[in-house]
């Protein structure tokens, strides 16, 4: 069993739980399970191709996995992973901008009569 | 150049020089320092105080906001007798009040990439206290083209980040976070509230490792981020990495001078108005007023969070936070006269996109939300 850390601004979509216990012998494992357990935070961490999101950073203790095998990194138990989150501050412009494209995308599929 | 101090400045500064580490040397090495404080809010404030006090020769001030009442609640350079003067004035009174000894040079004005290597290229050090992604890629650009050190500083709601960007040293904010994440994918509508005490816990590791970096002392952060958690309590840190492909400051980079920041991360100027929603929708609170009186029935919808209703409401209004209008719309009925509203009139523009997406047309977005109907109409209301 390993341990990951979720940052703040995720824990919307881990049921506001600051740890989440994941199983794996590699960081994809891990990552898949993670997202089996909370389905929703699966597109803040990947592409539409699968892939790991470039600005998404993950540490396992203190080291970038992107200085080690990347997502074949393995784990073991005991292991500590950080999710590290990109943040910029209080900033009031950039959650409204989110929110605004967020509501264009949504209009978007209503047009459309998803 | 100053070679001594005089008498006052021995005294001033004596515990710093009864420390070896700092000493009579590295007094004069402060007072011949420069640090650029980019940001005079939550951040800047403790950086700003503590430099000064330390004995920063000349400390750079760059922001272009006012000081608002509701900014006192963690801009502690900031005063409840300087509400409604420039930031950078107010900021500028406080450090020399709290030492006359400093020169202060106050720059009043966004900073952009037309102005960013003018102002930043006499300072030693740069102090990043900014609040958003285009400023932040701007000063860690500025940074790696100039050679300077960067002082990072980040916040969000009870998390911090802190670490020393320097290049020629070690990594750069680039290198940890090539690009930012697109705005679709950052969670909330809601508007971000901060644990005032948490900038106060930042800035001052920045101010730390300013103040070591200057002096040449101790391990400064380069190479490391540290993440704090104010809820748990806890530091970590992690090992940053030169990252070989960085597009500015990797020996492949492809960025050699300034950009568009705010196209790069996908955001609008600093002076955009989202409070609108758009020709035709928008509605003053006296007219609103006289729309209510005429027809007390008339549907208010207002579509902030559940816990802003505990800080101030409109009676009778129903509740459904934007977040979730798309998929409550059934409990709205199109065929009646609605006004919607938020806090300032950003939220409910949004909520008046989904709804008119969704074949709503009566409807109107109450310009300058709940605080300016508080203002306007019923004076009885708190502002927040």
């Amino acid at each position: 069993m390993t341990t990951l850390k979720i940052p703040t601004p995720l824990r919307t979509y881990t049921g506001g739980k600051s740890e989440v216990n994941v199983t794996g012998v590699k960081i994809s494992e891990a990552l898949t399970d993670l997202a089996a357990q909370y389905p929703a935070i699966k597109p803040h961490l990947f592409n539409e191709s699968g892939e790991l999101r470039p600005f998404v950073n993950l540490f396992v203790g203190e080291s970038n996995i992107k200085d080690l095998q990347g997502v074949d990194t393995p784990i073991q138990d005991g292991d500590r992973i950080m999710l590290i989150p990109s943040i910029a501050g209080g900033s009031q412009l950039w959650s409204q901008t989110a929110c605004r494209l967020t509501v264009k995308q949504q209009a978007a599929s209503l047009q459309n009569g998803e | 150049m100053i070679e001594e101090l005089s008498h006052e400045q021995i005294l001033r500064y004596s515990r710093h020089l009864l420390m070896p580490e700092v000493g009579l040397q590295g007094q004069i090495k402060l007072k011949n320092s420069s640090v650029l404080v980019i940001g005079t809010g939550g951040l800047g404030s403790p950086v700003s105080l503590y430099l000064a006090a330390a004995g920063i020769g000349r400390i750079g001030l760059v922001d272009y906001d006012t000081v608002d009442t509701s900014n006192l609640q963690r801009q502690v350079i900031h005063g409840t007798s300087t509400v409604g003067k420039l930031k950078v004035e107010s900021a500028r009174d406080r450090l020399l009040d709290l030492n006359p000894d400093i020169q202060v040079d106050i720059y009043n004005e966004p900073y952009t990439s037309e102005n960013a290597l003018r102002i930043a290229k006499d300072y030693d050090i740069i102090i990043d206290g900014t609040d958003n992604f285009p400023t932040r890629y701007l000063t860690n650009d500025v940074c790696v083209m100039l050679g300077k050190p960067n002082i990072y500083g980040s916040i969000f709601r009870f998390d911090g980040q802190v670490s020393v960007f320097y290049a020629k040293e070690g990594p750069c904010y680039r290198c940890l976070f090539p690009e930012p994440p697109p705005p679709g994918l950052v969670p909330s509508c809601a508007e971000g509230g901060v644990f005032g005490v948490l900038p106060g816990t930042i800035g001052t590791l920045q101010a730390t490792e300013a103040i070591k970096v200057l002096l040449g002392i101790g391990e400064p952060l380069i190479g490391k981020l540290l993440l704090y958690s104010a809820l748990d309590m806890s530091f970590d840190f992690v090992k940053l990495k030169k990252n070989p492909n960085c597009r500015v400051c990797g020996p492949n980079a492809d960025i050699k001078e300034l950009i568009d920041y705010e196209e790069f991360c996908g955001v609008p100027g600093h002076h955009a108005d989202d409070t609108s929603a758009g020709a035709g929708w928008d509605i003053s609170p006296q007219e609103m007023k006289a729309r209510i009186d005429a027809d007390p029935k008339l549907i208010l919808l207002d579509v902030r969070e559940p816990h802003e209703l505990e800080i101030v409401a409109i009676k009778g209004a129903k509740n459904i936070p934007l977040g979730q209008v798309a998929e409550r719309m059934s409990e709205l009925d199109s065929a009646e006269e609605m006004i919607v509203f938020c806090k300032r009139g950003s939220r409910s523009a949004r909520a008046i996109e989904i709804l008119a997406s969704a074949g709503f047309k009566k409807m109107k977005n109450l310009k300058g939300g709940i605080n300016a109907w508080a203002e306007e109409v019923d004076k009885s209301l708190p502002l927040y």
